[in-house]
């Protein structure tokens, strides 16, 4: 019995050896090397002095960090609230359309994805900058169509608006920005697992609810929400993970003021040359990530033990 | 003027071009178990659903308890469904499941428990409460569902097949279980099944359908014993239709002639003329077998084929003019029921009102 058991254990580590391998090599080992790169120093010429010092993490506590790590924290779940108020009602617009336009429907959705993602972050840069394609128009047509108006129909309120019209919007280098764009990188990440929940739903269960006196608000909260929970879960975690790591969208549409972790790390790497605090800082986000995702993670997978 | 529970006048449904139900009038009674039945894709469920009003008529008005439902959505109907494939919540428990409609109508909490505990026990099943439909069985599934909808006391209550999915045994007792409920809570029940021979057996009344029309509406012996068309009596039991044309009427009797050469004396039904197009209907288990003529009246043929099958003992009979008539025997045991071998010539009578003559 016992030499059974150890060959079957044999037998499964054999089977799962090339996946660990690949695990332990890509993925354990720099964290390894992070983590203990973590507790050194930065030498006077870039270097890492290894010290042995928890100094980084105290650093770590720098309201200038604490404040960045909210940010990046209120970004990112800003981001992912509006994916899933955009993302959720289109899985179901997508899932309600007849069988043969659903898949065309979905690779509409993947196809910006054919194109780099620095190159369409950079589009979103045309479009919101001071000079960009917007505000051509705010401080173009809708100027000059206020100042017509204003001839025609002397009336109070037009100086304000001329006023605003003049100047163009704040649109690049805010935080509305970089969430926007965030959205606009990350949405098909909610809408695919949103849809593969919706289209798993069995209509009938909710003329089921409506059979049994449910009005459709109350039917959508009882039955269709709960059924659908896991695709949430999914999607969220799909987009939140990637915003809270997120550096070239802040960096190319928050400029210089709306500042993320990521960008904080990659500067700590990439300008200061401080890696002992890079690593510092990316091992904590990552710890950070890895247990909200693992609380939210259980929730989802309790849902889904529930239903299999 | 009677109260109906449910009433449809000349209720049309289309979907595109195919017509699922076409100019359907029906009318069923308080307290009726009422059978839809036809054959797959003749419209059942989409008169169910326009009853539940999942779906909306094309043309043609629904009135259930007198009430025209036009504009009424499903969750304002007192009709409850159990659904085909009884589409249980898979996230709730069975007390959940059973206590949704009545928590939807804001019933106090300790009247759902009491009525929740009360329906499961109407349908042998309680202690199940906590389990989720999917550590259920077919049949106990089935139950939930059918407590699911009961529960809320309904002006009637619709089910779509509910015994499909079940086997054969439990199909039978169930079929026996849901009539002796139906008695005892009074709720009329309109009742979807292809299988004729459930009709037959539970229902007060059947409405015979086929390609979204309704042929007939009658007990189980009317749609049985005077089926009002080919389709009716075909689908209805077994039955030998003989295609043949009228020759002669006298006043109760009607003589056809089926293939040419075959000639048959048949109860004339009314409005029938010389010279017509007719089906001779004539059940298998109502033909007696003789070795010997009876006398001129009787139809000589062959064995064709003999079926053992339990209960009875199946004929195939070769006329004359190369048609084959199913002919039924209940077997009687041992010697009392004759038995006629392969390719023995036998003789075919049956009593005058036994055949039908079947105009459309
Ligand atoms: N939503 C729909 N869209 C298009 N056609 C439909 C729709 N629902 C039903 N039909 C068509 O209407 C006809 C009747 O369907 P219905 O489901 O009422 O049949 P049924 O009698 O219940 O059959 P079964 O015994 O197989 O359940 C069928 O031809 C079906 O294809
Ligand atoms: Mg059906």
């Amino acid at each position: 019995m016992a030499f059974h058991l150890r060959r079957d254990t044999a037998r499964l580590l054999a089977l799962i050896s090339p996946s660990l391998t690949w695990l332990v090599v890509f993925f354990l080992l720099p964290l390894l090397i992070v983590f203990a790169i973590s507790f050194g120093q930065r030498g006077p010429y870039g270097g890492i002095r290894w010290d042995l010092t928890l100094a980084n993490y105290a650093r770590l506590l720098d309201p200038l960090y604490l404040r960045i790590f909210a940010r990046t924290l209120a970004i990112s779940l800003a981001t992912t609230g509006i994916s899933l108020l955009i993302g959720y009602p289109m899985a179901f617009f997508i899932a309600t359309r007849p069988r043969r336009w659903r898949n065309g429907l979905l690779i509409l959705l993947t196809i910006p994805f054919w194109t780099n993602f620095l190159v369409r972050t950079y589009a979103w840069l045309l479009i919101l900058r001071d000079n960009g394609l917007i505000n051509l128009f705010w401080t173009g047509a809708v100027h000059t169509t206020i100042q017509q108006l204003a001839a025609w129909f002397p009336l109070p309120w037009w100086d304000e608006l001329l006023r605003a019209t003049a100047e163009p919007l704040r649109l690049f280098g805010t935080d509305g920005a970089v969430i926007l764009g965030l959205v606009y990188g990350w949405l098909p990440d909610m809408v695919l697992p949103c849809y593969a929940a919706v289209e798993r739903l069995d209509p009938r269960l909710v003329e089921a609810a409506q059979d049994l006196y449910a009005n459709r608000v109350r039917a959508f909260w009882r039955v269709v929400f709960p059924l659908t929970r896991s695709g949430i879960i999914v999607g969220s975690i799909l987009v939140f993970v990637p915003c809270v790591g997120a550096y070239v969208t802040p960096d190319l549409l928050g400029g210089a003021r709306t500042m993320m972790i990521g960008n904080v790390i990659y500067s700590q790497f990439m300008m200061v040359r401080d890696y002992p605090f890079g690593s510092a800082l990316s091992f904590v986000l990552m710890a950070l990530m890895l247990m909200g995702t693992m609380i939210y993670f259980r929730l989802g997978a309790e849902e889904e033990r529930r239903l299999a | 003027m009677p109260e109906y529970a449910v009433e449809l006048r000349g209720v049309s449904k289309s979907f595109g071009p195919v017509v699922a139900v076409h100019d359907v009038t029906l009318a069923v009674r308080e307290g009726e178990f009422f059978a839809l039945l036809g054959p797959s894709g003749c419209g059942k469920t989409t008169t169910l659903r326009l009853i539940a009003g999942f779906e909306q008529p094309t043309s043609g008005e629904i009135y259930i308890a007198g009430q025209p439902q036009r504009e009424i959505p499903p969750y304002r109907r007192p009709v409850n469904t159990v659904f085909q494939n009884y589409a249980l919540f898979p996230h709730m428990t069975v007390y959940e499941n059973v206590a949704f409609g009545l928590q939807m109508q804001r019933v106090p909490r300790a009247e759902i428990r009491r009525r929740v505990e009360e329906a499961l026990e109407m349908v042998r099943l309680p202690g199940l409460e906590d389990r989720r439909p999917r550590e259920l069985s077919g049949g106990q599934q089935q139950r939930v569902a059918l407590a699911r909808a009961l529960v809320n006391r309904p002006r009637v209550l619709l089910l779509d097949e509910p015994l499909g999915a079940l086997d054969q045994k439990l199909r039978k007792a169930m079929q026996l279980e849901l009539k002796a409920l139906q008695h005892r809570v009074g709720i009329t029940f309109i009742y979807v099944t292809h299988d004729q021979e459930e009709a037959l057996t539970m229902s007060d009344r059947i409405a015979v359908m086929n390609q979204g029309r309704v042929l007939q509406v009658g007990t189980p012996e009317e749609v049985y014993e005077r089926p009002a068309d080919r389709f009716v009596a075909d689908f209805i039991g077994e039955t030998n239709l003989l295609e043949g044309l009228v020759t002669e009427v006298q006043a109760d009797r009607a003589t056809v002639r089926v293939n040419g050469t075959l000639t048959l004396q048949v109860g004339a039904t009314e409005g029938i003329a010389t010279g017509q197009a007719v089906a001779v209907a004539i059940r298998p288990e109502k033909i007696a077998l003789h070795s010997q003529p009876p006398g001129p009246y009787a139809i000589p043929g062959v064995v064709h084929e003999v079926v053992y099958s339990g209960a009875d003992i199946r004929y195939l009979v070769r006329l004359t003019d190369q048609t084959l008539i199913q002919v039924r025997l209940q077997n009687m045991g041992n010697g009392s029921t004759p038995h006629f071998p392969r390719e023995e010539r036998v003789y075919l009578t049956w009593r005058p009102d036994a055949a039908r003559l079947l105009t459309a």
